[in-house]
């Protein structure tokens, strides 16, 4: 069996940040272990721009945004393994790989970084009704075919769920000669990013539909129709409110989800996140195996997937330099109208500043954020506006940390 | 034109076994079916369980095939290298006055010679920890099964080809008249010549046998619909978990699969269109509900798919596996509905021993081989531990599918074998690629291109499911 210090599962944007991170701080045995044939994760496939903005303050193209990591990997000599996929691992951190060229091997690690990215919510997990033909697709899949195969997957699209790769891709089809006939969105606001509605919907007079769903998909062989109905506060169809409309696609931009398929393997605690419940460090519950970017959390920009992908490339070094002196846990928790929260846990001894990032549960104005402990306000931060489809990021200085008692809640007041 | 001594009508898990029966003699058989995959339709969409036969009434088809075939499947199954497990199944009773009705059931299953065992409430939950609390007691029958469905036709079929069995798809049968000795069976391309006919078409096995005399009997199709839950973990259930039976089946059942999925389901709804597997989501809160009354935990935010399958519910009550009236050289095999899967060999054997011996005059081939060539897969071999095969063997290592583990090596040998998958669905079916919680995501793009490759046609060919089901529309510049 191979053994190396830090192992990093997954090549993508948390990957290279982690192990660039890590590295710096002085870790020399790193192995990435990347499923595809190159580095960079689905930024690959992500060829319009807007990545970057807060890591290098400009606005590039996503194999722009990973080049820059995948030089800093190279300049480096960090050693990466491609083709490879990490099929199971143990509480011990012995990690079996399968290797398109080499076959099956193992690694015992000393430490371990999840950064295996995210999943598309597919058609069968949201229980799509009616007939089981082609034509039904996930945004992110029929971006591959597009911008790496040059494939459309169709002529005349509805687009479910406003979430921002159905936006990027409604622009993208359209681009390429698709009549992207409608965006529809079950909640009575966008999951997307404001400024993706304003460049990939309304510059192209695509409208969006809220609180409207498709009730049926209708097509013997391929998609013929979608009939979208409207939906009441509860999420139940409203009679009579039936829209039927030709197409040949229905795109599902739906939501992503953590992939950790990984640490069923090791009874790793997760949280409401859907990914694993960590601390600020980004250690998982389980003693040297850490997760970050979006297989932790489902992140809205990439160039905060690199922030975290350093916070737990920090922790992983520390941790194999015994810096990381565990104390008694103090567990943070979302309260009145946050959904979640990260990191769900703080140690005692923590020397540093925690950065809590959450999301809303719905849309909100004019709300003062209530960090609070033990019945102690530690914070009062005002908040003009908050949306779900962006995550809030609150620094709590490392000398509000002695006031914290056992648990530490966020919630949000009315100002 | 070639004629063949007997033409099977249907290529679902029974013409399989009827098909794979008659390979064993030195005749020639051909195999048609309409879809694009053998075990496209009923076969494919069903509860995938090897049932003990407690429940069937005793006398009737239902009870002595699936008494019979049960017994069949530890030999078929490593024969067809196809994965099968008697797992055992409790049928529970959760409130007091149903414990009389299990009893009843015992006393069935008795008479259909099958073991079973009345449990008390406190043994129901030692096997069954996630049982309702409420449970009164259930009927274990250790000789149930959960199969491998997909794979037991597909691999029965290829067995069947390897032997010399002719098949042929895309398929469907629109006349059948008999010229002197032998009938003429045109099918929407072809037309074909067979001494014998065996009609095994499933939900159409009326509409089949009506082409040729008129019939007393009718196919009520019924649709049932499912929740697939990802393999998150094992352990929500370790049994098949029955309700009591009533007279629309077995009723809403939970069971695992072979593949460490979860199955809940089925509905049954009478539906006059055969070929309907639209899924409708008042059926299936029923489905939620009702199976939740069992099981209180299952974790419906792990369901990655919903389905319908139909079966060919007969106004019999029961198999029909008869000649035809005025022919013995056309025999009908319709309303297999369950126990019709587990029945299958044992009606595939009676088919051809009692049915067609007594007509054509059958010859044993000196060299039918009753075995596939053997599967290899990552998965396996993650679980037994050994890698040998894999290191040793090129694309074997390289993982397709994230979520199942599906190499290159095994879709390209289910490619290379003698029935192969022409579809996305149809090599899912085969090598479970595109069947974990990601449905494909991930793997599709991949999974077109290969079948594009081996095909060698372009990807816009290339068809999700049936006919004119293409996933891509259209070309739009060179990509790799």
């Amino acid at each position: 069996m191979r053994t190396v210090d830090l192992l990093i599962i997954g090549g993508g944007s948390a990957g290279m940040a982690a192990a660039i991170q890590a590295k710096k701080e002085g870790i020399d045995d790193i192995l990435i272990v990347e499923r595809d044939e190159h580095l960079g994760g689905i930024l690959n496939q992500c060829i319009h721009n807007g990545f970057g903005l807060t890591e290098f303050k400009e606005e590039l193209t996503g194999p722009e945004y990973l080049s820059r990591f995948v030089k800093q990997v190279e300049e480096l000599k960090i050693p990466y393994m491609l083709n490879s996929m990490v099929i199971s691992l143990t509480k011990d951190k012995i990690v079996t790989i399968s290797n398109k060229e080499e076959g099956v091997l193992e690694y015992k690690a000393r430490a371990i970084i999840m950064a295996t990215g995210c999943y598309e919510r597919s058609a069968g997990a949201i229980q799509i009704p009616g007939d089981r033909c082609s034509g039904i697709i996930t945004a992110g899949t029929a971006q591959k075919y597009l911008n790496i195969h040059g494939y459309l997957c169709g002529k005349r699209i509805v687009i479910l769920g406003s979430g921002d790769i159905g936006l990027i891709m409604a622009r993208r089809l359209t681009l390429e000669g698709a009549k992207v006939i409608c965006v529809s969105e079950l909640m009575p606001y966008s999951n997307g990013l404001n400024r993706n509605i304003a460049q990939c919907l309304n510059d192209y007079n695509i409208p969006l539909y809220l609180s409207r769903s498709v009730s049926k998909v209708i097509g013997k062989n391929r998609l013929e129709k979608v009939i979208l109905t409207a939906v009441d506060d509860k999420m139940q169809f409203i009679p009579g409110t039936d829209m039927e409309i030709e197409c040949d696609t229905l795109i599902l931009s739906v939501g992503l989800i953590p992939y950790i398929s990984l640490l069923d393997y090791i009874d790793c605690p997760t949280s409401s996140t859907k990914g694993a419940k960590v601390n600020e460090h980004m250690e998982t519950m389980i003693d040297g195996i850490f997760s970050c970017g979006n297989c932790l959390h489902v992140h809205d920009v990439v160039d905060f997937v690199t922030d975290e992908g350093r916070l737990a490339g920090h922790g992983a070094a520390m941790y194999l330099k015994d810096q990381l002196q565990k104390g008694d846990a103090i567990n943070v928790l979302p309260k009145d109208g946050i959904g979640y929260v990260v990191p769900q846990q703080i140690d005692r001894n923590n020397q540093e500043d925690v950065t809590f990032k959450f999301r809303v549960r719905r849309p909100v104005k004019d709300m003062n954020l209530i960090i609070e402990s033990n019945g102690q306000l530690i914070a009062k931060i005002f908040k003009p506006v908050l949306i779900p489809s962006e995550m809030v990021m609150v620094k709590l200085s490392k000398d509000k940390l002695p006031l914290l008692g056992e648990e530490v809640s966020l919630r949000l007041e009315e100002r | 034109m070639e004629r063949f001594d007997v033409l099977i009508i249907g290529a679902g898990v029974t013409g399989a076994m009827i098909a794979r029966n008659l390979a064993k003699y030195d005749i020639k058989v051909a195999l048609l079916d309409k879809e694009n995959d053998v075990g496209n339709l009923t076969s494919n969409a069903n509860s995938a369980i090897v049932h003990s036969g407690y429940d069937p009434v005793p006398g009737t088809n239902k009870a002595k095939f699936n008494v019979l075939g049960n017994a069949m499947f530890d030999q078929i199954c490593d024969e067809l290298d196809v994965s099968f497990s008697r797992v055992g199944s409790l049928t529970v009773a959760l409130y007091d006055e149903q414990l009389k009705i299990l009893e009843d059931l015992a006393k069935r299953s008795k008479e259909n010679g099958v073991k079973v065992e009345l449990l008390n409430a406190e043994q129901v939950k030692k096997m069954e920890p996630n049982i309702n609390p409420c449970v009164k007691g259930a009927l274990f029958a250790p000789t149930a099964g959960i199969v491998d469905v997909f794979n037991f036709v597909v691999h029965a079929v290829e067995n069947a080809v390897d032997n010399g069995v002719k098949l042929f798809l895309n398929q469907k049968v629109t006349s059948i008249n008999k010229e002197k000795d032998y009938y003429v069976v045109k099918t929407d391309k072809e037309t074909f010549e067979s001494k014998m006919v065996i009609n095994a078409a499933g939900c159409f096995a009326d509409k089949i046998a009506e082409m040729v005399e008129p019939i007393d009997w009718k196919i009520t199709p019924r649709k049932g619909e499912y929740f697939v839950l990802d393999h998150y973990k094992a352990g929500l259930v370790n049994h098949v978990i029955f309700p009591l039976p009533s007279e629309k089946g077995k009723g809403i059942l939970v069971t695992m699969t072979t593949s460490g999925n979860y199955l809940v389901g089925p509905s049954s709804e009478l539906d006059e269109d055969p070929s309907d597997y639209t899924t409708d989501p008042m059926t299936l809160r029923n489905v939620r509900a009702q199976a939740s009354e069992m099981v209180p935990s299952i974790p419906f935010n792990q369901v990655i798919r919903v389905f319908a399958g139909s079966r060919p519910t007969c106004t019999r009550h029961d198999f029909v596996i008869e000649y035809s009236k005025k022919d013995k050289y056309f025999i009908n095999v319709g309303g297999i509905e369950s126990p019709g899967f587990v029945s299958s060999p044992a009606i595939g054997e009676y088919v051809v021993e009692q049915l067609v011996k007594p007509v054509l005059s059958l010859k044993e081939k000196k060299d039918f081989n009753p075995r596939v060539r053997r599967y290899h897969r990552l998965y396996s071999a993650m679980n037994d531990g050994d890698y040998k095969f894999v290191n040793e063997h090129e694309n074997y290592s390289e993982i397709i599918c994230n979520c199942e583990k599906v190499t290159l090596g095994e879709i390209l040998d289910a490619l290379d074998r003698s029935v192969p998958p022409q579809s996305v669905k149809a090599l899912k079916r085969r090598t479970r690629a595109g069947y974990g919680r990601c449905q494909g995501g991930f793997c599709q793009p991949r999974v077109v291109l290969i079948l594009a490759k081996h095909y060698g046609v372009s990807p816009l060919e290339i068809n999700y499911d049936g006919e004119f089901s293409p996933i891509l529309l259209k070309k739009i510049k060179e990509g790799k």
